[in-house]
């Protein structure tokens, strides 16, 4: 088991990451391996522009995991009142953002929210709504999946000892869904931070996300630097998420 | 709170165009246990269901005391339920689950706190309050899911299948505490469903026997089982040999083999069902005037009795018999004779023979 796991995930995950970590230390890079090391290009992506961006990154995808989150929890939980066929379509309508090039759902936002009174070009906010449009749909779905499974015989105690169904849904329904919801809120989280696509086409000056700092620099040439950047990006998402996964752990009960 | 027992009006449950409960009556008087018995898919359930209020009858009205609860959603009942997977909240320890009940209808809290100290008490989870259910044994959720569900003080509680996932030995205790519960709380009425027939005997004040969506027999257990209304009641309550006999005017013809017993009034020459209870049937000649001679079919030692499976002269039919240990064991092939006293024959239509069929 070991060694099928090590030989699929060392080429196929490991290494491109790998690249990115070694080039970030490099001076230059000509041979097998790059030249170096030196840790300057860090010094520069976590300063100024670099550090402003990483601020705007987190800020957007926070912002958009949690609305996203309330948003695909609350149709999850109206689509599992309503009948099966509802239900599909209800589902589906939320996989569509997927669906298409999230380029089209970035020109789409920017369409929808450039004239008055619905005016949010060049805010922060329209990156925001971008963003949670597209991660809404994994909320949705790992949700509406977790609810299936939750056994009935749980709301049916707890409906059979008096409780309303507010009750039942904050008492018992929503803290057996949490390890669900803190592993949804997880990918939002680590999909809005990659976003850039969608961005590129939205994003104001005063709030531009670490992905389109990386592309930057990348165009112009500067690839080391643009590694540096990156390998904080990495490390700023994997922080979040073991911090969430912590969570997760004390809410899992069986 | 709402005492005053169960009352079923014609309710009638079906799902998808299936009946599965068919115009049921039946009442539960305050503070007595009633058994719903029956296979399963006989209905048992769904009717428990419809007094707690997940599913909705088709026809009919349900009653707790005078309350119409037909159209009441369930957690305006304030009825105590009790499931077969028990349905422990896994998120809460066991102190909070059996607060849950008084919380959610804003007792104040110091009385709270008395009452589920008392509901644990009475169960014996004193000592376990702050444990979570998955810290416990399953007898000890089973505890746990009845402290809870008489923490509210219900005035009828509600068990569906509530020994099931326990091992005999277990059963047989919880069987003796449930008992004991019961005579502390003897104004609760209570609503067992099970197909355990020796959960029913042992704890039911009556039998509601149910088949096929419908209501078979409903009596006490000793009526059900010495004088059962049919076939199905007969070996659903207790083990039966069934028997298919012709009417004579003072007693019954099994093949060639005449037998005197009480005909209650079945008029001579009809068909009927000859009901004997294996432990009422002895082997030997016996001083009656009712003998049944075969060969052994089978013989198994059961410790203390042996349960004697004879051929007996009419085609195809065993006569089963569990008599005290026998010293000298006859053999598989032997030849012999069974007795049987007139009073302890009981005589039932032919035709309602749904539960020989399905043997």
């Amino acid at each position: 088991m070991w060694a099928l796991f090590l030989l699929l995930f060392l080429p196929l995950f490991a290494l491109p990451l790998l690249v990115v970590l070694g080039a970030s230390f490099a001076t230059h890079w000509s041979g097998v391996l790059p030249s170096g090391p030196t840790t300057a290009h860090y010094a520069s992506a976590t300063r100024g522009e670099a550090l402003q961006a990483l601020t705007t990154s987190l800020v957007t995808a926070v912002t958009a995991s949690l609305i996203a989150l309330a948003a695909g929890t609350w149709a999850a939980l109206a689509a599992a009142e309503l009948r099966k066929r509802h239900r599909k379509a209800l589902d589906a309508l939320f996989v569509l953002p997927l669906a298409v090039p999230s380029v089209v759902v970035g020109l789409a936002t920017l369409v929808a929210f450039s004239q008055p009174p619905m005016l949010l070009n060049g805010t922060r906010w329209i990156v925001i709504i971008a963003h949670t449009v597209l991660v809404t749909a994994f909320a949705h779905q790992s949700v509406s999946a977790a609810l299936t499974r939750l056994d009935p015989a749980y709301e049916q105690a707890a409906a059979s000892l008096g409780a309303s169904p507010a009750y039942v849904l904050w008492r018992v329904r929503l803290p057996l869904l949490l390890p669900s919801l803190t592993a949804a809120a997880g990918l939002c989280f680590a999909l809005s931070m990659g976003e850039l696509s969608a961005t590129m086409m939205l994003y104001p000056p005063d709030w531009t996300p670490l992905p389109v700092l990386i592309y930057a620099a990348t165009d112009r040439g500067a690839l080391f630097t643009g590694s540096a950047v990156a390998a904080v990006l990495m490390a700023a998402t994997l922080l979040v998420l073991l911090g969430v996964s912590r969570i997760r752990t004390r809410a899992s009960y069986r | 709170m709402s005492g005053g027992g169960i009352r079923f009006d014609h309710v009638s449950v079906a799902y998808d165009g299936n009946t599965v409960l068919d115009a049921l009556d039946l009442t539960v008087e305050p503070g007595e246990v009633m058994a719903l018995l029956g296979p399963s898919g006989s209905g048992k359930t769904t009717a428990l269901r419809a007094v707690a209020g997940f599913v909705r009858p088709a026809s009919g009205r349900v009653f707790l005391g005078e309350r119409d609860v037909t159209g009441l959603p369930p957690h305006r009942r304030g009825i105590g339920m009790v499931v077969q997977q028990y349905a422990l909240f896994p998120h809460l320890r066991v102190e909070e689950n059996v607060a849950f009940g008084l919380r959610a209808r804003r007792v104040p809290r110091a009385e709270t706190r008395d009452r589920v100290a008392e509901a644990l008490d009475m169960t014996g989870m004193g000592a376990y309050a702050r444990r979570h259910p998955r810290e416990l044994s399953g007898g000890q959720q089973q505890r746990v899911a009845i402290a809870r569900a008489l923490a509210i003080r219900p005035g009828v509680l509600l068990l569906d299948e509530p020994l099931s996932a326990l091992d005999a030995q277990l059963r047989s205790g919880m069987l003796a505490e449930l008992a004991r519960l019961h005579r502390e709380l003897p104004d609760v009425s209570i609503l067992y469903v099970t197909h355990d027939q020796v959960e029913a005997l042992t704890l039911a004040d009556r039998i509601a026997v149910m088949d096929q969506a419908r209501l078979q027999a409903c009596g006490t257990p000793q009526q059900l089982y010495r004088a059962p209304d049919n076939a199905f009641t007969a070996s659903f309550v207790g083990n039966a040999n069934l028997l298919p006999v012709t009417v004579r005017t003072d007693g019954a013809l099994l093949g060639e083999t005449e037998l005197k017993l009480d005909t209650q009034g079945a008029a001579p020459g009809a068909t009927a069902t000859l009901c004997l209870r294996p432990h009422l049937v002895g082997l030997g000649d016996g001083p009656g005037p009712n003998r049944l001679t075969g060969t052994v079919g089978e013989i198994q030692w059961r410790g203390a009795t042996h349960r004697l499976y004879v051929d007996v002269d009419v085609a195809g039919h065993r006569v089963m018999a569990d008599v005290r240990e026998l010293r000298d064991p006859p053999a598989h092939g032997d030849e012999v004779t069974l007795h049987f006293a007139p009073d302890d024959a009981v005589l039932l239509p032919a035709g309602v023979g749904a539960g020989e069929e399905r043997r």
